[in-house]
């Protein structure tokens, strides 16, 4: 307890809603093709009509304004970054536009602030658009779809079940570990480890007496696991059935079609 | 009367507070441990037992009341809470998957060595500790702590606290998991080490254990103190025992089935009590039918 809870695995946020509810292939699918349609938006009223949508599900996912825009923080420095750097370096020589200001040397242009809004947008709907798939999907949902999608692939020898196995449990485990890791830190303290002081290479090192018994621990549960699982006759994918088969539902077919007509109509804005 | 060594005044404590999951694991606990003493501290799982132990050594922040230690309060910011934790000593449920090193020696040496004491006082401490868990420093000390048995690395972790020479011994089921040798040996030197000075504090779901070794009892419900006594004064009050979810030793309870047979059984907490009082009541009984 404590530790493993305060770290959100991805950023599930379970909600009664119909987009909680969709088929995970249906949103995995529909994501991806959002991101791809964002490459293709060519304006700002497209990508405003975009944004306008998104805003949509995010009502239709029940998931509160705030803490959507909580998910965009990590990404504040970049899209600053983006749009500075257009400002100035996207001009493009003498035909570069209208000129806005100098900074020293630096010539900040019309066309430069243009592209860096633009693209600046870009990055912040992007991540919105797979924010709004880890929010509504849990990461098991989102393993048994990727598992389903990637099935056809297997003639490639792409191994579909056991890379969505191993996501699953290793998902599965950061929790145990997690606490794990803090039952040991307590123990070690109990022995009068300090892991707060000294310099960095002294913090390390005080980590070594954490690190390894979690080390041990986690393969002591790897084999437990392994024989867990054999023991109920575990033998791959081939001809295993699931708990919770997924299902391609009306709502999901509705959902498709709400996303193409809506992609197609924006397509036709300039 | 001298301060008690440990004295917790209405402590509280709130797992993840502020947060949808929040929890409440102690809800008010005022206790007082007095040098000397050997407490059992028991309660059905989830009752806030391994909560309040570790607040006895400040690994845990209580988000109400206080926890004084010799009667300095342990929060204070003047505290030293790394002295405090080589005073109290904790040893966790399962204590064998904290060890570490590449040696039963330097595993125990870690925490003597965490103190800063120097290197003849550690390997003085680190022999004591060894010998006191009933392991030969020689033999046993240059050995890899993962190639011993269960058991004895579980006396390893023991000594490992030992070592840092603690006047109070807290255990959170230390015989979890042994196999009866082990569980009775370990047992014998609790109390061994009760007996040699220190105050022991345990932590269990046995009631055999606490009623063999345990001079006061106190009992845990719902993260609240729900019973505080001798073991006899406890296991007198069975209705409210059962009725936690706990029952109790298996000697009280077969004297209590004989009685209901009919047959005048006087009290007993232990097996060794136990056969006393049978005898005594059988040859009472005999002699009454003559």
């Amino acid at each position: 307890m404590g530790l493993s809870s305060a770290v959100p695995i991805g950023q599930y946020l379970p909600r009664p809603s119909p987009l909680h509810r969709l088929d995970p292939r249906t949103k995995i699918l529909a994501a991806t093709w959002l991101v791809v349609l964002l490459f293709v938006v060519p304006s700002f009223s497209g990508q405003g009509l975009f944004a306008l949508g998104l805003l949509a599900l995010l009502v239709a996912g029940q998931i509160p304004l705030g803490y959507a825009l909580r998910g965009l923080r990590p990404i504040v420095i970049l899209v600053g970054l983006t749009v500075v750097l257009n400002l100035f370096f996207a001009g493009g020589g003498p035909d570069g536009g209208r000129e806005l200001f100098r900074l020293g040397p630096l010539v900040a242009t019309a066309t430069g602030l243009r592209t860096g809004l633009f693209l600046g947008v870009r990055l912040v709907l992007l991540v919105a658009v797979t924010s709004l798939l880890t929010l509504t999907t849990s990461p098991i949902e989102f393993t048994d779809g990727l598992e389903r999608l990637l099935r056809p692939l297997r003639r490639l020898g792409v191994p579909a079940h056991e890379l969505a196995m191993m996501m699953t449990i290793a998902l599965r485990f950061v929790p145990t570990l997690l606490d794990e890791t803090e039952k040991i830190m307590k123990a070690q303290m109990a022995r009068g480890a300090d892991f707060g002081r000294g310099h960095v290479l002294h913090r390390a090192r005080a980590f070594v007496p954490v690190l390894v018994p979690l080390l041990v621990s986690a393969f002591r549960r790897s084999e437990d696991l392994a024989l867990a699982m054999e023991a109920r006759c575990y033998q791959g994918g081939e001809g295993r059935t699931r708990m919770n088969e997924l299902r391609w539902r009306a709502a999901d077919a509705a959902a498709a079609i709400v996303v193409a007509a809506a992609s197609l109509a924006l397509l036709r804005v300039r | 009367m001298a301060e008690p060594l440990i004295d917790c005044q209405d402590v509280a404590h709130t797992y993840l507070r502020g947060t949808p999951m929040a929890q409440d694991a102690l809800r008010g606990v005022t206790l007082q441990i007095r040098a000397g003493d050997l407490v059992g501290i028991i309660g059905p799982t989830g009752s806030g037992k391994s909560t309040l132990i570790q607040h006895f050594n400040g690994l845990l922040r209580p988000t109400r009341g206080t926890v004084r230690i010799a009667g300095e309060d342990l929060w204070a910011p003047q505290t030293d809470r790394r002295r405090v934790r080589q005073r109290i000593g904790l040893v966790f449920q399962f204590p064998e998957y904290q060890l570490f090193e590449e040696t039963v020696r330097a595993d125990v040496a870690y925490g003597p060595r965490n103190l800063g004491l120097p290197e003849d006082e550690v390997s003085a401490r680190v022999d004591d500790a060894l010998r006191a868990v009933g392991l030969d420093p020689g033999a046993f000390g240059p050995r890899s702590p993962f190639s011993l048995s269960g058991g004895e690395m579980r006396r390893v972790a023991l000594a490992g606290i030992l070592a840092m020479r603690p006047e109070v011994l807290v255990l959170d089921e230390p015989a979890a998991g042994l196999d009866p040798r082990g569980k009775a040996d370990l047992l014998d030197r609790i109390e061994r080490l009760h007996r040699s000075g220190l105050t022991v504090i345990l932590v269990t779901h046995s009631m055999d254990e606490v009623a063999r070794l345990a001079r006061r009892i106190v009992v845990m419900h719902g993260g609240r103190v729900v019973a505080e006594g001798s073991p006899r004064e406890i296991f007198a009050r069975e209705e409210e025992v059962r009725r936690i979810g706990l029952r109790l030793p298996q000697a009280a309870e077969l004297v209590r089935r004989l009685r209901q047979r009919g047959l005048a059984v006087p009290d007993a907490l232990t097996i060794a009590e136990a056969r006393v009082a049978i005898r005594a009541a059988i040859r009472e009984g005999s002699r009454g039918t003559v």
